[in-house]
């Protein structure tokens, strides 16, 4: 029974197949699931860390802009001369701690989360901007392209460490301390105090966490390609917590597994191409977007309310 | 004999081919006082919802007034003069404590202006009704529990109930609170109305009852006038079975110090030179008003608000708690009043809810094992007999009793030294009542240091070897077992001739 949200969009996915298999079997190309993955990946692994977040009762909707950010300080740091293995950690170590700022004043500062992460979504946007003056990061080195590696070999590379990632942070979540300090703070922040558990550090980890994520997304992306835009990440946050809602992670926390948004990267990720192999104009691509996560939305809705009529003035004892 | 106020024949419910209710007949006169008792899971909910309308009988007839209602629904049933109370008020915590009362009684189109001055003054005028007084201007979340009740009962007052239903008025009221409430319906008994009052706790329904209805397993076992039960022979009924002593009070010997307190203060949450010594094996009741500082006493020695002036020795090492972590390393478990709320993770199962607060016992290098996990929580389902299909069934499924005997289960993994119980059986139905007391009592022999904060005073008399009362923030007297009488601690609660304050009322 915990499991019917991922079986669902896994059955969704299958039908998605089946037509394909039946209408457009050139979807299933080699290049075009290359091309699918290497489109999707930044999607999971920030999704990856958007879920902790949306898990620990949060949301962190500065991804795009952390990860247009991240992208650019990626670019500079190999411009300066710097060996890549120093860029990557370099990178991930300027996304954590965004993530850690936006963490701290939601944690310490107790300042609602969506209000921390919309004014970071701005300011890094238009912070970044105002450096930039819009130009884009050129001439990057011979090692900063594909890392180095052939172009066959990299998606390779980034498969990897994806499935590393995302089998670390499954497995984690279910049979480490942390990741049932995760559960319980979006579950009931006030019960996991009294717990004895560190409520504000939860809180604050997830979202450097989720930065560190986004910093790795915004690299692995930028290697593609020869030039870093600095309007890089526009709307992926809505994409993110798109694929983490469809996935089945409750948007108030405490409930949500990480296969889930797995699926839901898939799910929504698949069907814009697809429209294009089916012949149908890709202007439907976000219509139906907004319809999956309408479905899933009014599907949350109408399961049964563990918390009932708790929760509200019931208990307030400020 | 006019017609009953309401007579509910014959009535009969099932929930997915569970009965809930079989035949159970009931009926209300006008001025009395009809209490409905029996276990949790008796059938008392589901009969108030057929009532109220919230819920429709399979089969059975109910007149209100002498006159058949065909179709109860909650409209009707509020047309019908019917209002129902509940243990958790359902107040709207932004709303002023004014417009909540405006919410359900004045009618009108949207578009009329509103009256704010004659809102406020019905408000306070509703509300003094219930004999306390309560700003009308302050929103609904900034109210204590038993204020919520408050304003729930003047809700139900203006709205002229003529049939009021009352579950668990009093859970979580303080004694004097109680007899306020007590006034008030002794009034609407005088003014004609009929009175559906629900309790646990049976002193109170032996006290204001006029008849008693028994419910059990979803039948009604019988009524009686309540001059002609006792409370033992009413245990026996709602239970079916004879409950062998109602307070499993023995003697324990005494050990060395647990916890002592010198001094202690708090000036933000109002705890003033608190000072006491609890002995392992010790229980002592912590008695006093609500408001009186009893839980904000239990935060500070839990953490939650650190003490700001004196010392607290934990099994004679000094502490400074400053943290729940803090506080469960030195060997303080606490049980916080709201369980629900506080005390378990509902979207948690029981077994993750036993390990929280102490997961380094059931894990190894931050890895937890699952096993040893599931085993640790299987041993206290059947230590306490939780009932429950299994330790991997999230704890919103479980009855109320059972949810506490799991937050009980957290605690006492942690191996205190100190449990501190904070209203431990509100709530909680006559049989899980009495085997949570029976589990106090095997904790203080295992050697436990138990403080136990409670309202209810016959639970403070039956449980304690001393009761410490506390009023404004302070001890104002401590009572051993043989001195303890409920007029001795009353008059120690209130001795002070001047009304607590507003801010003493807000917990």
């Amino acid at each position: 029974m915990t499991h019917r949200r991922e079986l669902s969009v896994a059955i969704a996915i299958a039908v998605l197949g089946i037509v394909l298999v039946v209408a457009a079997p050139g979807y299933f190309s080699g290049e075009n699931l290359n091309d699918l993955f290497l489109a999707n990946m930044p999607v999971l692994l920030v999704a990856l860390g958007a879920t902790l977040v949306v898990l620990a009762g949060e949301i962190d909707i500065s991804v795009g802009s952390q990860f247009a950010v991240c992208s650019v300080a990626a670019g500079v740091l190999a411009n300066a001369g710097w060996p890549m293995p120093l860029v990557a950690i370099g990178t991930c170590l300027i996304g954590a701690m965004f993530g850690a700022v936006n963490g701290a004043l939601v944690a310490y500062v107790r300042i609602p989360s969506i209000v921390v992460t919309l004014a970071a979504m701005v300011a890094l946007r238009d912070g970044l901007r105002w450096i930039t003056q819009g130009a884009w990061v050129q001439g990057l080195p011979d090692s900063f392209q594909w890392f180095g590696l052939s172009q066959a070999a990299y998606p390779l590379v980034a498969v990897a460490v994806v499935a590393v990632l995302f089998v670390s942070i499954s497995w984690g979540l279910r049979h480490l301390s942390a990741g049932r300090a995760i559960y319980a703070t979006g579950s009931n922040p006030d019960a996991a105090r009294l717990a004895g558990l560190d409520v504000a550090a939860v809180k604050a980890l997830v979202f450097a966490a989720g930065g560190a994520l986004t910093a790795l997304a915004a690299l692995l992306n930028s290697v593609r390609f020869n030039q870093i835009p600095s309007n890089a990440g526009i709307g992926l946050e809505m994409k993110v917590i798109a694929a983490v809602v469809v996935g089945g992670t409750a948007i108030r926390g405490g409930r949500g597994y990480v296969a889930g948004t797995l699926l839901g990267v898939i799910l929504l990720g698949a069907i814009g191409p697809a429209l294009t192999y089916l012949g149908v104009s890709a202007y439907w691509e976000r219509a139906i977007h907004g319809a999956i996560i309408l479905t899933a939305v009014a599907f949350d809705a109408t399961r049964a309310e563990p918390l009932g009529r708790v929760g509200r003035v019931a208990a307030a004892r400020a | 004999m006019t017609a009953p106020l309401l007579n509910a024949v014959s009535i009969s419910k099932s929930f997915a081919g569970v009965r809930a209710l079989k035949q159970v007949s009931f009926d209300l006169r006008a001025g009395e006082v009809h209490a409905l008792v029996g276990e949790n899971g008796a059938g008392k909910s589901t009969l108030i919802k057929i009532m109220t309308g919230a819920e429709t009988a399979d089969a059975g007839t109910i007149a209100v007034g002498g006159q058949p209602v065909r179709q109860l629904d909650p409209h009707v049933s509020r047309a019908l003069g019917i209002a129902a109370i509940y243990q958790q008020p359902a107040l709207f915590p932004d709303l002023t404590v004014a417009e909540n009362i405006a919410l359900t009684l004045e009618s009108g189109h949207a578009w009329r202006r509103v009256d704010w001055p004659a809102r406020r003054e019905k408000a306070a005028a509703l509300i003094g009704r219930v004999g306390t007084a309560i700003d009308p201007d302050r929103p609904a979340e900034s109210l204590t529990m038993p204020e919520q009740q408050v304003v729930e009962i003047a809700k139900a007052l203006g709205a002229d109930a003529r049939i009021l239903i009352m579950d668990e008025p009093t859970a979580s009221l303080s004694e004097r609170e109680v007899q306020g409430l007590f006034d008030v319906i002794a009034a609407l008994r005088r003014q004609g109305a009929g009175i559906i009052y629900i309790s646990h706790r049976l002193e109170e329904v032996m006290a204001i009852a006029d008849r008693v209805t028994v419910l059990r397993d979803g039948e009604t076992v019988g009524t009686w006038p309540a001059r002609e039960v006792n409370r033992t022979e009413l245990i026996r009924l709602m239970v079916g079975r004879e409950l062998s002593a109602v307070y499993p009070k023995r003697q324990v010997a005494r050990g060395e110090v647990a916890l002592e307190l010198r001094g202690v203060s708090q000036r933000e949450t109002g705890v003033y030179d608190v000072s006491l010594s609890l002995a392992r094996g010790e229980i002592l009741g912590l008695a006093g008003l609500v408001g009186s500082g009893r839980t904000q006493l239990a935060e500070i020695l839990f953490g939650l608000t650190p003490a700001d002036a004196g010392t607290i020795t934990v099994a004679g090492v000094p502490r400074r708690l400053t943290s729940p972590a803090a506080a469960i390393a030195a060997g303080i478990a606490y049980l916080p009043e709201d369980r629900r709320r506080h005390g378990v993770v509902l979207e948690m199962s029981v077994a993750a809810n036993t390990s929280l607060a102490n997961l380094a016992a059931v894990s190894s290098a931050g890895l937890i094992r699952g096993a040893s996990e599931r085993q640790q929580a299987q041993q206290y389902v059947e230590r306490f007999r939780i009932k429950t299909p299994s330790v991997e069934t999230d704890v919103y499924a479980l009855s109320g009793g059972n949810q506490q005997k799991v937050a009980l289960a957290r605690w006492l993994s942690t191996k205190p030294t100190v449990l501190i119980l904070d209203e431990p059986t509100q709530g909680v139905d006559v049989g899980s009542k009495a085997e949570i007391h029976a589990l106090m009592q095997d904790l203080a022999e295992q050697g436990i240091a138990i403080l136990m904060i409670s309202s209810e005073l016959p639970e403070i008399l039956g449980m304690s070897d001393r009761v410490a009362v506390m009023r404004r923030g302070t001890i104002a007297g401590i009572l051993s077992r043989d001195e303890a009488t409920s007029d001795k601690i009353l008059a120690l609660a209130l001795e002070d001739p001047r009304p607590p304050t507003q801010a003493a009322l807000r917990t």
